[in-house]
């Protein structure tokens, strides 16, 4: 079972943003960054195949400047076998330039399974796996809130609005992967020491053509601070008199 | 003359509200160009009832494509006729970015080979060139984007509920179409549905979400909540990670940063802390109630209106007065 895992680096979010003083960017300076939050879970969920087959490699693949290869080294340090890095300076905020990356280097590999996080929590597009289980003609399934492989082929569970679906597809096969399949474990220090010696292969990127650009970021409108009606159930008549004349929702 | 395509999605035989708000973006968008809206309607027999609606939303042409295995969401046998239509020289195909739109857009871009914006808030023509507003970053920061037209025609997923739904009647055109190949013929079998409750509304669809944290203590008391939500009368449903990691509520229900972002007229956070991540799905909703003991809860911070106190005794109050101010004449 060879199984490729696509993680991308993107900042934490528990900070509050600056813009850069070209207005489209974010200022990166004092971000710390890590991978994207579903990509955290389908590396967990990779291993835990292999793991549960007791054999197999997980390849972790990454485009992006020369810093992306410190969530690679973290991706090995939980486990994942040998990382391919995609080197790019930039990093477009444009799904099908980097799908055409990904999926040119992920054509010949040989895997069984191509996994991605439903979304990456930057860009917030959803779109790059699916693309590349398009431009390389897999079946392709989004959104996998639980995963099982067996002699062949898949099983997924996907959720959509007003339920849910489970599905099976033969292998070779694209997953993107939902929240709720795997929480992502903590590298062990073992894990940390034994990734230092695992292989990194670095490439620069075949990115697509790149089509969609950033004209402005913005922080959104500050919300105005609101307040306490009261305490207890005796602010509910007050609460619902505000609902319906001044905030006119009810 | 740049057409402007779209797809109209029917789920349990209904014509959903992102379709609707689709056509009419897609209608502002085709007078930009000064080009014409056409629809993609599919499904099981029948489906081509909707054709009406769509007109009176400003769909010029309806390419109808009935079958039994269009039923169901089907994304390699929608993908491929979508895209075969979007073959005819469109400028743009727009695609609601409900959890099927998101699903079937980019699967369109890829087969057309061309650029995608996703999920976004506005939509405008600038030049020959789409821009565009989407939350980026958990939503803390908007982007601007920019599409510069290409060959193919630009795939545009529209964030429900971001685009208004207006009437700009007219008799579209009705045109039926055979599937692109054969529809039962796909490599991902469904091999089984669960359907909630249809008359459920949709977290992206309803104008007030009744949401519930850990506070609730168990997942019965979640009744709470929905009796809450049972008095708005027209509203969904929602959950914080504790919850949803506790099996109180199924994953599709949770809001946050790795669930739905939402944007109802009403939010109501009950027994929720607000820990960064949950308001990263629901700080775009128009007016936030919160409900929690704790008045140093962060959750007070965002909300526009507060009650310190007990979600045992508060929430039955105010569900309590919703109903009695419903049942007013
Ligand atoms: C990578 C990552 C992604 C995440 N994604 C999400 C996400 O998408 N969505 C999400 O929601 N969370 C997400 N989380 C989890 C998030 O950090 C919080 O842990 C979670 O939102 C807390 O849920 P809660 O508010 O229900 O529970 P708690 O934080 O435990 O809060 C419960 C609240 O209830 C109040 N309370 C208790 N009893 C009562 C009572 N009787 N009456 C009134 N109030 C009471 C308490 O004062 C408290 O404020 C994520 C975390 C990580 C690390
Ligand atoms: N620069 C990148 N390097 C590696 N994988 C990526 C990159 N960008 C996106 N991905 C993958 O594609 C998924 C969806 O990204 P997006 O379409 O940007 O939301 C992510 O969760 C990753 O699995």
């Amino acid at each position: 079972m060879k199984i490729a895992v696509c993680i991308k680096r993107v900042p934490e979010m528990d900070v509050k943003f600056r813009i850069a003083a070209s207005g489209k960017a974010v200022d990166e300076m004092g971000l710390k960054w890590d991978m994207s939050d579903f990509d955290g879970y389908a590396v967990e969920a990779a291993l835990q195949m292999v793991e549960k087959l007791g054999t197999g490699e997980v390849v972790v693949v990454s485009l992006g400047p020369d810093a992306t290869q410190e969530v690679l080294r973290k991706a090995l340090s939980m486990g994942a076998t040998r990382a391919v890095h995609l080197k790019s300076d930039q990093v477009p905020f444009d799904s099908a330039a980097i799908a055409t990356a990904l999926a040119a280097e992920l054509k010949d590999g040989g895997y069984d399974l191509i996994m991605f996080g439903k979304m990456a929590i930057d860009s917030a597009s959803g779109a790059t796996g699916v693309m590349v289980g398009e431009t390389l003609g897999l079946p392709t399934v989004h959104g996998c809130s639980k995963l099982e492989i067996a002699t062949g082929r898949g099983s997924a569970r996907r959720e959509l609005e007003g339920g849910a679906e489970e599905v099976t597809f033969p292998l070779p096969a694209v997953v993107t992967i939902d929240e709720g399949i795997a929480r992502p474990r903590y590298p062990s220090l073992k894990g940390i020491m034994a990734a230092k010696k695992k292989p990194m292969d670095t490439k620069p990127a075949q990115l697509g053509t790149v089509r969609v650009t950033v004209d402005a970021m913005a922080l959104p409108p500050e919300r105005a601070a609101g307040r306490i009606v009261g305490e207890g159930a005796a602010a509910v008549p007050e609460l619902v008199r505000l609902l319906q004349t001044e905030a006119k929702v009810v | 003359m740049p057409n402007v395509l779209t797809y109209a999605e029917v789920r349990g035989g209904d014509l959903r509200k992102i379709s609707l708000e689709s056509v009419s973006t897609a209608r502002a968008l085709a007078d930009a160009y000064g080009g014409e809206v056409h629809v993609v309607l599919t499904g099981g027999p029948g489906v081509g009832s909707h054709t009406g609606t769509l007109g009176e939303h400003g769909a010029d042409a309806v390419f109808v494509t009935e079958h039994e295995a269009l039923a169901q969401y089907n994304p390699e046998a929608l993908s491929a006729l979508v895209a075969d239509r979007a073959r005819n020289a469109y400028a743009a195909v727009l695609i609601g970015a409900s959890a099927r739109g998101k699903d079937l857009a980019p699967r369109v871009a890829a087969k057309l080979g061309a650029a995608i914006l996703s999920d976004v808030t506005s939509l405008r023509l600038d030049g020959d060139a789409l821009v565009a507003t989407h939350p980026v970053y958990t939503g803390k920061v908007l982007a601007t984007l920019r599409l510069t037209a290409g060959d193919a025609a630009a795939v545009v997923s529209l964030r429900p509920g971001a685009f208004s739904a207006t009437p700009a009647p007219r008799t579209a055109r009705v045109e039926g179409v055979p599937p692109s190949g054969d529809p039962t013929a796909v490599r991902v079998q469904v091999k089984e549905t669960t359907t909630a409750d249809s008359r459920k509304l949709d977290l992206a669809e309803a104008p007030v979400i009744v949401s519930g944290g850990r506070g609730l203590k168990a997942a019965e008391n979640f009744k709470l909540v929905e009796d809450l939500a049972a008095a708005f009368g027209n509203a969904a449903v929602g959950a914080t990670r504790a919850v949803t990691d506790d099996g109180w509520r199924p994953h599709s229900d949770q809001i946050g940063q790795t669930g739905r972002q939402v944007s109802p007229e009403l939010y109501v956070a009950v027994g929720i802390s607000g820990a960064i991540q949950h308001i990263a799905g629901m700080r775009a909703s128009r007016c936030i109630v919160a409900i929690n003991k704790d008045a140093e809860a962060p959750i007070f911070k965002v909300a526009d209106y507060g009650i310190v106190g007990d979600v045992f005794e508060v929430v039955p109050a105010l569900t309590a007065a919703i109903r009695e101010l419903r049942a007013r004449p």
